[in-house]
């Protein structure tokens, strides 16, 4: 039960994991607050159900999610940033939640506003290990998760645009003083969040058998939860921030009502930010955030 | 005699505004608070339980809910001077969803099946806040403590190296803004005559600002104008039918990006209001 408990919570946490990335790939580096990857999180989940219902198999469903919604992650990134990226914080997001908006009143209408549901057949396969009942899905979503982050992770930092990223995360002046275009790097920015996030609808969806157009509200704010624990700087601390909240989530539900899990994941949330504003795994530097 | 369907969308109107303004005082000291929904609710809740449980008139309600609210708010102030920029705002996005998720498990009243009872007021009510609270803020806006107030949104920095207690400005806009915010959550409940944690959830907290940048966030003014056209817009576009929440979400980014600093500002509002010079 224990056990089973926590391969529960990993699953669910490696969704958080790629969610947190996302939105530290925009907020750690620009410090905009994207707040419409909840919905390409959802609009990747849409078209990977959509691929699956023509019978295509689950790598190109996988990869039809990432690309839609990356597509749109950059879209976003024209319209919504680029035009805004002078004007105080709070403008952008709110241009990000047009965004959500339109997404969320799109999908409804494409889609329906009832949960659409896939056969439960279809990805059901269990593996028993010893006690524990473990899914295949479960399995995959683990996986590809691990191995998504291990490639940003290898991105940001082993390649040059990983340190075009970071350069511009410390300082976009000075960065762009360097001959770093800046331009380009907001682009990338947006382009991996988007590849994150649909992949993230995609797996969880196919995970529930089951979606709905409001699944990126909550979730995409618990995910902000999990970046700010993990710390906005490093790749890995959404790794471990992700099945941390995860576990923790399903450990309350499971022995103190799923009502508090909530204020658990909440609560550690902004004990984070006063006690460790870095965040789990960040370096020493204290973040202090531009004006709003 | 005003039909109900006008009625209902004013009573909306004076609600958001007074909700606007709260987001609009503490964005004045360059503070962003994702969490105000959370004030509204404490509000709500205490003024409430108040003239249900308690028999209390609802403005003596309304005012005691302020205060415990303002006290709550100075609490979250505090902890909140750590903090900076899109920090403090996911911060105080943090304490909103505590607030909603307590009230969730606050089985005294309800928990999520909500909670009823109150005595339904008048629009005049309403209204006769929202106008006394923009006509505090108005006033305010007028006074040295504002010019304090923009000096620490400007340059905190420089505001405190010239004498100007920031820590004071900050909490005590936190303190203010929580105040103003739960009168509109106790005004919310008396209007519905019902009440569940959903209502104050980060969507509220969000249209508080929404309102604010739409109408434009220098002006106090601009609050009316936003809390309008977010109440209003929506209504208009009910030709689109299923379509006119995302033709919102386009007009949105549309006014973001053609005006910026919202659609009023200070030359506008000088403008209209047939002033010259600067104020």
């Amino acid at each position: 039960m224990l056990l089973q408990q926590l391969v529960n919570g990993l699953t669910l946490g490696a969704v958080y994991t790629l969610i947190a990335l996302a939105f530290s790939l925009v907020m750690g580096i620009l410090s905009v607050l994207n707040l419409a990857i909840g919905e390409l999180f959802m609009l990747g989940g849409y078209i990977g159900f959509a691929v699956i219902a023509m019978h295509f198999p689950l790598p190109v469903a996988l990869a039809a999610g990432m690309a839609g919604a990356a597509i749109l992650s950059v879209v976003i990134q024209k319209v919504a940033y680029e035009p805004l990226r002078d004007a105080p914080l709070v403008t952008p997001m709110l241009s990000t939640l047009g965004f959500s908006i339109i997404l969320q009143n799109v999908v409804t209408n494409v889609w329906g506003s009832d949960p659409l549901q896939l056969p439960s057949e279809m990805f059901d396969n269990r593996v028993a290990l010893g006690s524990v009942d473990i899914g295949v899905m479960q399995l995959v979503v683990v996986g590809a998760t691990v191995a998504l982050v291990a490639i940003v992770a290898y991105i940001v930092q082993q390649t040059s645009v990983g340190r075009a990223l970071r350069a511009v995360a410390e300082s976009r002046e000075v960065a762009r003083l360097l001959g770093v275009s800046v331009n380009r790097v907001t682009l990338v920015a947006f382009l991996i969040s988007g590849l994150l996030a649909g992949a993230a609808g995609v797996l969880i969806s196919l995970h529930y058998a089951a979606i709905t157009p409001y699944i990126g509200v909550d979730i995409g704010l618990k995910a902000i939860a999990v970046m700010v624990i993990g710390g906005t700087t490093r790749v890995f601390g959404a790794l471990i921030a992700g099945p941390l909240i995860g576990i923790v989530e399903v450990f309350t539900i499971a022995y103190g009502g799923s009502q508090i899990r909530d204020l658990v994941v909440y609560g550690l949330m902004i004990l984070i930010l006063l006690l460790r504003p870095q965040g789990l795994l960040g370096g020493s530097r204290q973040d202090v955030g531009p004006r709003v | 005699m005003m039909s109900t369907y006008y009625a209902g969308l004013l009573a909306d109107i004076g609600i958001l505004l007074i909700g606007t303004l709260s987001v609009y005082v503490i964005l004045a000291t360059g503070q962003l608070s994702l969490g105000n929904a959370g004030f509204m609710g404490i509000g709500s809740y205490i003024a409430s339980f108040l003239t249900v449980e308690w028999h209390w008139p609802l403005t003596v309600a309304l005012v005691i809910s302020a205060l415990a609210a303002s006290m709550i708010g100075i609490i979250v102030g505090f902890p909140a001077l750590r903090l900076k920029g899109i920090y403090l705002a996911i911060a105080t996005l943090g304490f909103g969803e505590m607030v909603r998720s307590f009230f969730l498990n606050f089985d005294r009243m309800g928990g999520s099946s909500g909670y009823h009872g109150m005595q339904h007021i008048s629009l005049a009510y309403i209204w006769l806040w929202a106008a006394g609270i923009f006509l505090i803020v108005t006033i305010l806006e007028r006074s040295q403590l504002w010019l304090e107030l923009r000096a620490v949104h400007d340059d905190e920095t420089a505001a405190g190296l010239v004498g100007l207690n920031t820590t004071h400005i900050k909490v005590g806009a936190f303190g203010f803004g929580a105040a103003i915010a739960a009168i509109a959550g106790g005004l919310f409940a008396h209007h519905y005559v019902y009440i569940e944690p959903g209502n104050f959830g980060f969507e509220r907290s969000i249209d508080f600002v929404l309102a604010v940048i739409l109408g434009g966030s220098t002006v106090g003014a601009g609050a009316v104008v936003g809390a309008g056209l977010l109440i209003l817009l929506p209504e208009w576009l009910r030709f689109l039918a299923d379509w006119r929440l995302a033709a919102f979400g386009v007009l949105l980014i549309l006014v973001l990006l053609l005006r910026r600093q919202g659609i009023l500002d200070r030359p506008l509002l000088a403008k209209l209001t047939f002033r010259s010079g600067a104020w």
